[in-house]
């Protein structure tokens, strides 16, 4: 079956595969390294022509971002991509849509910074994706893809979760992964939704008032104050639902282990290269793999707390989920964390040498 | 069987175009592949490098602290890659961008003067072809037949024709290469 071929691509291609094949509407974005290959493949395989997928390079990432406003208030489903600078200058629509609760995916491919920083990977924007990144108190679904293939699922799945709960997702990986290519098998194709099938499954959307339905109105300003806590209030309530129920984590050779990495995106692969070195030198270590970065695996890394004897936290940054790793902790084990910084990404062996330091 | 390469040397030499004909060929037997290029701004005369691993089994890290084969095809990339082979592992340079020949005594050391074979054949972008046929001789990590089929699927229908020169081009490296 000719949708089931496998083949071998890029990251930012298989997003870009993955985006026509799930009936995406609409993908709205500016070219940044390392991730222009998304726009450019969208380019190349012109879905505009098939399946009307509108594909647009817009004249920043400011108008990007509001561009996937505009469309996710009719229903659509949108999107856009970036790397970190990019994403920086996106937080304000960002923010907007957590607030007008408008589902779309944004797909952050970071490299390292602070500013301009570098085009190398990093993992230096846990905190602007998962603590909100814009104004007010709003989450992103932030989903973590550590392999191509995943890059190509994760698309369909950040659209499902997006609509499902009304909020924008993210897909956050890094440039090792949106550079790197390896075999994946694409997500069959779906047609995108008819107008009257967005109508049944977003009737919050600016659709048109067929029928006469009282208008619908999507805004993220509530001037008085009373009400604008309910908004919060009921927003909170969706973020504790996606808590309970949305958590994704895979583990690895955790049953016997004394210590445990955590470790997400392009970081996890490199730890589990570790783990297999540790283990030929008789250190039992296994890894917890977060999926969704938000909501964050807390009751895992919970459970881990209580069987291993130390947790490192590997991150491509200067150590930002090791917070939330140590907040789930409370202090019964120890938690240090490694990482690299501006691009450099960490060899196996140094995070072997970093596991033995540690603990 | 896992095989961990890296293939370095100068921008426009054809190392990261050679390092996905490998893992397409891998792929097209079946064995799981990664292609990790270090990507940069370098064009043509900067340093380029890729990691690519064939492997049976799935691949954990697309990065690498030390490598089975290293492919060096200038004087930078072998100071920067020849301590990171694992002892017993291989190195292939090519004679004409390597002026120090690597040295250590504990690994496998091929010299092939790629350069100067697509120099006198008069098919100059294929050296590295002719680097891939070396290595697939000393290291049959996919067959020649799988390289042929994923150049098909790899290149542009126009270019096509140019198949049977690749071809002889990787016989001619499988030829060449020599132990040191």
């Amino acid at each position: 079956m000719a949708d089931q071929e496998i083949t071998l691509m890029k990251g930012n291609e298989a997003i870009a595969h993955a985006a026509i094949r799930c009936g995406c509407d609409g993908y709205f974005g500016y070219p940044i390294t390392p991730q222009s290959e998304v726009l450019e493949t969208l380019a190349a395989e012109k879905p505009w022509e098939t399946t009307g997928m509108v594909v647009l390079q817009a004249e920043s990432e400011v108008s990007s971002i509001n561009m996937v406003y505009g469309g996710a208030s009719t229903g659509k489903k949108v999107m856009t991509s970036s790397s970190s600078p990019g994403i920086s200058l996106m937080q304000e629509g960002i923010s907007y849509m957590a607030g007008a609760e408008l589902p779309a995916l944004i797909v952050d491919v970071m490299r390292g910074g602070p500013g301009l920083g570098t085009i190398q990977p990093s993992q230096s924007d846990y905190f602007q994706a998962c603590k909100g990144g814009g104004h007010g108190d709003y989450h992103l679904i932030v989903l973590a893809p550590a392999s191509v293939q995943e890059m190509a699922d994760f698309v369909d799945l950040a659209f499902t979760l997006a609509f499902r709960y009304r909020n924008p997702a993210m897909i956050l990986a890094d440039g090792a992964i949106g550079q790197m290519m390896e075999k994946v098998v694409l997500p069959p194709f779906k047609p995108r939704r008819t107008e009257e099938e967005i109508i049944k499954e977003c009737p919050w959307a600016t659709t048109g008032r067929v029928g006469g339905r009282k208008p619908n109105i999507i805004t993220s300003l509530e001037l008085r104050s009373e009400e604008m806590e309910v908004i919060n209030l009921r927003i909170q309530a969706k973020y504790r639902e996606i808590e309970e129920k949305e958590v994704r984590f895979e583990e690895f050779m955790l049953d016997d282990a004394d210590y445990a990495i955590v470790a997400f995106g392009s970081a996890a692969r490199i730890a589990k290269k570790s783990i297999e070195i540790a283990r030929s030198q008789g250190i039992k270590v296994g890894l917890l793999r977060p999926i969704t970065l938000w909501p964050f695996p807390t009751k895992e890394v919970q459970k881990l707390a209580e069987r291993v004897k130390g947790i490192l936290s590997l991150e491509i940054n200067a150590g930002q989920m090791v917070e939330d790793i140590r907040l789930a902790v409370e202090g019964k084990v120890p938690v240090r964390h490694f990482g690299r910084l501006g691009g450099i990404i960490p060899d196996p062996d140094e995070v072997v040498d970093a596991l033995k330091r540690s603990f | 069987m896992t095989e961990e390469i890296i293939i370095a040397g100068f921008g426009g030499q054809g190392v990261l175009s050679m390092g996905k004909i490998l893992a397409y060929a891998g792929l097209m037997e079946g064995k799981e592949v990664t292609w990790m290029p270090a990507y940069g701004p370098e064009q043509r005369g900067g340093t380029a490098n890729v990691t690519v691993i064939v492997s049976d089994d799935p691949v954990s890290s697309p990065i690498l602290s030390s490598y089975d084969t290293a492919i060096v095809l200038n004087q930078p990339s072998l100071e920067k890659f020849e301590p990171k082979v694992k002892p017993g592992g291989t190195i292939i340079y090519d004679g004409y961008g390597i002026s120090e020949p690597p040295t250590r005594p504990d690994i496998n050391i091929y010299r092939i003067d790629a350069m100067d074979a697509a120099a006198e054949m008069n098919l100059i972008k294929t050296f590295n072809m002719i680097v891939l046929g070396g290595l697939l001789k000393i290291h049959p990590v996919v067959k020649i037949e799988s390289v042929l089929a994923a150049l098909r699927k790899t290149l542009p229908e126009r270019h096509h024709h140019l198949i049977p020169k690749n071809e002889e081009a990787i016989r001619k490296g499988m030829e060449i290469i020599k132990k040191l």
